[in-house]
C-alpha cells in the first residue's frame, strides 16, 4: 500500500532530512513511526501526501507513483488519504458539522448522502451532540475526533497521523489511539507518527523507528525505546 | 461539475463576506473610494468633451456659390456635402433669405431705405452653403474637397478658431487618458493589496482545504465569488452617491457662476451614467475577480 525506494529529501544541500530511506507498508497495517525531533517523521509524512517531492527515490502509493502525478491529479490521489494533524487545522470559522461535511464537498458528494455520512461520523467519534460547535468551544481531544471524523468520512484506504495525540492529555489521547485501531480493524491502512512511549509501548504494533533521516529498526511488535 | 458545487461555491463565498466583515468592509471602502474617484473624473472629462464639442459645432465654413449658378447644381453639391463623414450638418442660405436677413438685421429701424431696393436684390450672388463640422480637425480636408467643387467661388473660414479647438480635444484626450491610467493602476494596487491581506490571513485554510483533496477551482471559486461581490458593491455604492451629487453640483454651478450659462452645456446624468454605470460595473467586478484570481494562485501550490 505505501511504499519507499531509496527515498532521500535534502532542504539544504549536504543536509539530508531522509537519507535513502525504503520502507514498505502493507494493506491494512498499523505502523508506529517514531524518533526525536529531526528525525524525519514529518519529512515523511509530506512525502506521502505529495506536499514534498523527494530529492531522490520513489514513493508509491496504492500502486500511484507520486512523481508523475501532474498539478491537477494531486486532489484526487489526496481524496484516498485521511490525515489527522497534531494541531487539528480544522477550518475555524466552520461548525463541527461543516467541518466533516466539507470533506465530502470537496469530492462534489451530493448532498443526501453528506447528511447520511456526517451524522454516522459523529456517532462514530461521539460528538453526536455537538455538531453545532465550532472548533474554539470544543476540547483539544474533541477537536481531534472532528479532524480523525473529517478524515475518514470518505472512507479512505489510508489513514496518515502526524503526532495525532501532541496536543492531548493522556485519557484523550488514549480514545483516539482506540479510534484509530478500530479504523484499522475495520481494513484502512494506518499509519502514526508519534512521540508517544507510552502508547506505542502499550499497542504492540509495527514500530518504525527513524534517527537523523535514517530508519534504524523496523520491528513487528515493537517499541519506543530510548536513543541511548 | 454538480449544481450543488456551484450553489455551496456561491454560498460560501457570500459567508466568507460576512465571515472576515472588516476585510470585506475594507476592500468595499478602498473599490468605492476608486471608483468614486474615477466617476467624479469621467464626469469632468466627458462634460468638458461635450462643451468643446458644443463649442466646436458653432464653427461653421461658408462656401459662396459661383453668380448664376443653376439650382439643380446648387442641390447636387449639398448632397455632396451632406455625404462627407466630417460634416454634421448643412444649412443652406438663399439668397432671399441672405437680403431679408441683412434687412432685419440692418434696417430694423429704418424700414423706409429698404423701399429704394424694391424688386432688386443687392445679394443677389450671396447664396451660401453654411457647414458644421462633427470634428473640428478635419476642416481642412473639407476645404480642400470644397475647393475641388465646380461651382464653388469662394469659401470662408476661421482656421485659428478650428486649429485651437480641435489642439485643445486632443490634449483632453491625452490628459484623461494618463490619469484614468494612473487611476485604474492606484485601484488595483489598493484593492490587490487589500485582498492579498484578505486571503493571506486565510492562507492556512487554503493550505487545509488542499491536504484534504481540493482542487484549485473548489478553493478559488469562493474567493473569486467573494471578489466579484466586493467589486460589485464597491461600484454600486459610489454610483449611487455620484449619481445623488451630480445634479446637485451643476444646479450649484450654474446658479453660482450664471454668468457662464451660455457657455457652458452640461451632460443631463442620464447621459453621462449610461456609460459612467457599466464602465463602473465591469471595472470593479473585474479588478475584484482579477485581484482575487491572482491572490489565490499564489497559495494553490500545496
Amino acid at each position: 500500500m505505501i511504499k519507499l525506494e531509496n527515498v532521500s529529501k535534502e532542504y539544504m544541500t549536504g543536509m539530508p532530512a531522509l537519507n535513502n530511506v525504503s520502507l514498505h507498508v502493507r494493506k491494512g497495517e498499523f505502523v508506529f513511526v517514531v524518533g526525536n525531533s529531526g528525525s524525519g517523521k514529518s519529512t515523511l509524512v509530506k512525502l506521502l501526501l505529495k506536499e514534498l517531492e523527494p530529492t531522490e527515490g520513489e514513493v508509491i502509493i496504492d500502486n500511484v507513483h507520486l512523481k508523475r502525478l501532474t498539478h491537477r491529479q494531486i486532489p484526487k490521489f489526496r481524496r484516498n488519504i485521511g490525515v489527522v494533524f497534531q494541531d487539528f487545522r480544522l477550518l475555524k470559522d466552520r461548525n463541527v458539522y461543516e467541518n466533516i461535511a466539507f470533506a465530502q464537498r470537496v469530492i462534489e458528494t451530493p448532498t443526501r448522502y453528506i447528511k447520511r455520512d456526517v451524522p454516522a461520523m459523529l456517532s462514530m467519534v461521539g460528538l453526536a451532540e455537538k455538531y453545532k460547535s465550532f472548533p474554539r468551544q470544543l476540547s483539544g481531544g474533541e477537536q481531534q475526533r472532528v479532524a480523525l471524523a473529517r478524515a475518514l468520512v470518505n472512507k479512505p484506504k489510508i489513514l496518515l497521523a502526524d503526532e495525532p495525540t501532541g496536543n492531548l492529555d493522556p485519557k484523550n489521547s488514549w480514545e483516539i489511539m482506540k479510534l484509530l485501531e478500530e479504523i484499522n480493524q475495520q481494513g484502512t491502512t494506518v499509519l502514526v507518527v508519534t512521540h508517544n512511549r507510552e502508547i506505542v509501548n502499550a499497542m504492540k504494533k509495527r514500530v518504525i523507528t527513524m534517527r537523523k533521516g535514517v530508519i534504524v529498526s523496523d520491528e513487528k511488535q515493537g517499541g519506543y525505546y530510548d536513543e541511548d | 461539475m454538480r449544481i450543488s458545487t456551484i450553489y455551496y461555491c456561491l454560498k460560501q463565498g457570500i459567508k466568507n463576506i460576512f465571515r472576515n466583515k472588516m476585510f470585506s468592509l475594507a476592500s468595499i471602502a478602498t473599490m468605492s473610494a476608486c471608483i468614486f474617484l474615477f466617476g467624479i473624473f469621467f464626469a469632468v472629462v466627458v462634460n468638458f468633451k461635450h462643451i468643446v464639442k458644443e463649442a466646436q459645432t458653432g464653427v461653421a465654413v461658408t462656401a459662396f456659390f459661383d453668380e448664376g449658378i443653376k439650382e439643380d447644381k446648387i442641390n447636387q453639391i449639398i448632397e455632396l456635402v451632406k455625404k462627407r463623414a466630417e460634416v454634421d450638418h448643412v444649412n443652406y442660405v438663399s439668397a432671399e433669405d441672405a437680403w431679408k436677413k441683412f434687412q432685419e438685421d440692418y434696417f430694423k429701424n429704418a424700414k423706409e431705405l429698404v423701399k429704394g431696393f424694391q424688386n432688386d436684390n443687392p445679394l443677389k450672388d450671396s447664396a451660401n452653403l453654411e457647414i458644421y463640422l462633427n470634428d473640428i480637425s478635419m476642416q481642412k480636408d473639407l476645404v480642400t474637397f470644397l475647393q475641388s467643387i465646380d461651382g464653388i467661388r469662394q469659401i470662408n473660414k476661421s482656421e485659428s478658431t478650428a486649429e485651437t479647438l480641435s489642439n485643445f480635444n486632443v490634449l483632453i484626450g491625452y490628459i484623461s487618458a494618463a490619469i484614468i491610467l494612473i487611476l485604474l493602476a492606484v485601484s488595483v494596487f489598493l484593492i490587490g493589496n487589500t485582498v492579498t491581506i484578505g486571503i493571506s490571513v486565510r492562507k492556512e485554510e487554503i493550505g487545509i482545504m488542499k491536504l484534504i483533496g481540493s482542487t484549485d477551482f473548489f478553493v478559488r471559486a469562493p474567493f473569486i465569488v467573494e471578489g466579484i461581490i466586493i467589486g460589485l458593491l464597491g461600484s454600486i455604492f459610489p454610483l449611487f452617491i455620484l449619481y445623488f451629487i451630480y445634479n446637485e453640483a451643476i444646479q450649484y454651478i450654474m446658479q453660482r457662476f450664471n454668468i457662464l450659462v451660455k457657455l457652458l452645456q452640461f451632460l443631463p446624468a442620464e447621459k453621462v451614467f449610461s456609460t459612467l454605470i457599466p464602465t463602473a460595473l465591469i471595472l470593479g467586478v473585474g479588478i475584484g475577480f482579477i485581484s482575487s484570481f491572482t491572490v489565490t494562485r499564489k497559495h494553490l501550490k500545496v
